[in-house]
């Protein structure tokens, strides 16, 4: 019978713990890119959820759901109705289905910055990719051959 | 107001998310369903009536003018589908809550029942060949999910060959719609018509509308691409199998009839002409197989597909008369497939067994039951006071207008032997000595009838009503013929 959890991981851990937040950072920056540059929603989110699977492979399950208390199933129907409001938002408007409008507005900070309703769905995109992508990455992972329930 | 089209498919969809978060309150996903099916049966009724009143709605979407945005097209053909597929809802969502096991339920039944309405709603309405394509993978992806839920060997034997019978169709279907681009360089449905029409589709557009044709067959379970549907139409539940079995295989047929109504109409002599020899082939073999068995979900399955040879044949023949009466079949046949499968269903879950040599006597019991399906058959046999009469008689005088008379022949044996074989069901279910009293059935019929009777309502009301219906249907039948109606309600000049 093999040993569990006595694996001495010093170096992948601590890599981890600064790529992560370099993975993260450039997934940010993907999905803010996408309007002008390669980039967007998709890969934005491919990008998270992959620096959210490198910390599940350094830390394994159980610290992971200690710290990190969320449940990535909930990202998919977030997301989605995040899309498919943003196409209905423009109902209000009397615009049809999916019209989108864009501006230059004055922020904080960042100053002049170009602001377009299509980042929303982008968005919605963005989070039903992390949701899809985490929940098989880890139904699988859990399913070791018992009958375990099915990522609850 | 143009958004009106879009709401078909918004309804559901937004029902379907709105199922997700709230999966684990099993009464308000009922209660939330079994209200969002009426109110989505209201509008869609609604635009319906619109739609017949004004002429089609198009919904440029994004507010991008109609060949360089996608278009979403509600013309009549379009709207009369989706009220018959949401009629189906209606009936699916309230027998689903009478027969379908908690565990089912648990993992997220109704949001992809939901979906697959979604898509199926987009996948009649849509105006652009790529977004077909997408809302076709919308409704199989949901009918993934639905085929294999619950996790019996069964099932996931048979959703192995679906998912890859339809992965296989769908990598065609992209590839031919690459091919269409490249010759065509639009995926627009209108300007496709138009700018085939410019060169009067010459060989490579007839070799890529037979490919298409392919795909779609492949979907609509035509000969000899039908081998993948009886099994895996009724591995699932009851109610899977009655979505599966009334939607499904019409998407395809849908999708056929618009495409060789539309765009590629120059080469009738070789397309058409081809469709009714599958169309023969399809009756043939599929009332061949529903004979063969004795398992009754199969029976029912296998008369899928002498159906689809049917339209098939209407939309070979191709003048407006044959078409009218395609139309007409297909809304009838999507009705009393759902009404079947239930009936089927209700009889099995009775008698704990789908063998028909182990049944017999139901009707001491069930009386009410019996009766309903023996309407049923007679109405799916075609039998006159009944809707499928009515298109079974336009399509074969449609055929016989033009001279095919081999198609009229086939037709007419081929519902000969639909009713032997649907006959059949009742004779040795129904009839002879009960096997079972009461207190030895496995199930009870309660609350499982008002469905079918709510369907069976539509098919008496479809047969007893065609004066009513016949002018909107022949109306439909007419556009199709002529294809710069659908052309000019797109693109406006």
């Amino acid at each position: 019978m093999r040993l569990k959890n006595v694996t001495n991981d010093l170096i992948l851990k601590t890599a981890t713990t600064i790529i992560v937040f370099l993975i993260l950072g450039f997934s940010v920056y993907l999905f803010f890119a996408g309007h002008n540059a390669p980039g967007g929603g998709f890969i934005g989110g491919l990008m998270t959820s992959g620096a959210f699977v490198l910390l599940y492979i350094a830390y394994g399950f159980q610290t992971m759901n200690r710290v990190v208390k969320i449940d990535f199933k909930t990202f998919i129907p977030i997301g989605l109705t995040i899309a498919v409001l943003s196409g209905v938002g423009s109902f209000l408007y009397g615009q049809p289905f999916l019209s989108h409008t864009d501006g230059y507005f004055h922020l904080p900070i960042i100053g002049k910055a170009h602001l377009a309703t299509a980042m929303i769905f982008d968005l919605g995109v963005y989070f039903t990719v992390i949701g899809v992508t985490m929940t098989i990455i880890l139904s699988i992972a859990k399913d070791e051959g018992e009958q375990v329930e099915n990522a609850e | 107001m143009s958004n009106l089209a879009i709401l078909p498919i918004l309804l559901p969809l937004l029902t379907g998310i709105m199922l997700v978060f709230i999966n684990k309150q099993k009464t308000l996903v009922k209660v939330i369903t079994g209200i969002m099916v009426f109110v989505n049966l209201a509008v869609v009724s609604w635009i319906g009536s619109v739609v017949f009143q004004e002429g089609p709605l198009v919904l440029e979407a994004g507010d991008w003018p109609a060949p360089f945005g996608i278009v979403i097209v509600a013309d009549q053909l379009a709207m009369v589908l989706v009220i018959t597929t949401n009629l189906i809802a209606v009936a699916s969502a309230f027998y689903a809550f009478r027969s379908l096991d908690e565990q089912r339920e648990r993992y997220y039944f109704y949001a992809l029942f939901q979906l697959l309405i979604a898509g199926v709603s987009g996948a009649f309405l849509t105006g652009d060949l790529f977004n077909l394509f997408v809302f076709f993978e919308v409704l199989l992806m949901a009918s993934y999910g639905l085929i294999v839920l619950g996790g019996t060997k069964e099932q996931l034997r048979e959703s192995l060959k679906y998912i890859l019978i339809n992965l296989f169709s769908s990598i065609l279907f992209v590839t031919t719609v690459a091919f269409l681009y490249s010759v065509v360089g639009t995926v627009n449905m209108a300007q496709l018509a138009e700018r085939v029409a410019d060169v009067e589709q010459q060989g490579i557009l007839t070799t890529i509308a037979i490919l298409l044709f392919l795909v779609f067959a492949t979907k609509g379970a035509l000969f000899p691409l039908y081998f993948w549907l009886p099994r895996s139409y009724s591995a699932p539940p009851t109610v899977i199998s009655a979505l599966f079995g009334a939607l499904l295989t019409k998407v395809g047929v849908y999708s056929i009839l618009r495409v060789f109504s539309l765009i590629f109409i120059y080469k009738l002599e070789f397309t058409h002409q081809f469709f009714i020899y599958m169309a023969g082939f399809t009756i043939l073999f599929g009332v061949i197989g529903a004979l063969s068995t004795n398992n009754v979900k199969l029976i029912v399955a296998y008369n899928i597909i002498p159906a689809v040879g049917f339209m098939m044949a209407g939309i070979g023949v191709f003048s407006a008369t044959a078409l009218a009466g395609t139309i007409y079949y297909l809304v009838h046949d999507m009705i009393i497939k759902a009404a079947l499968f239930f009936l089927v269903g209700t009889m099995a879950a009775i008698s704990g067994t789908y063998d028909l040599r182990k049944m017999g006597g139901l009707i001491k019991h069930h009386p009410l039951l019996g009766w309903m399906f023996f309407i049923a058959a007679l109405a799916l046999a075609g039998l006159p006071p009944f809707s499928g009469f009515i298109g079974k008689f336009l399509l074969l005088k449609g055929a016989v207008e033009e001279d095919h008379y081999g198609i009229v022949a086939v037709g007419l044996i081929g519902s000969l032997l639909i009713l032997l074989s649907i006959i059949k069901i009742f004779l040795n279910g129904f009839w002879g000595e009960a096997r079972l009293a009461p207190e030895q059935e496995k199930a009870s019929e309660n609350g499982r009838l008002f469905p079918v009777a709510l369907l069976l309502i539509f098919t008496i009301a479809l047969g007893l009503g065609a004066e009513f219906f016949y002018p909107g249907i022949q109306g439909i039948a007419d556009s199709l013929v002529d294809p710069s109606i659908y052309i000019d309600a797109v693109i406006k000049e």
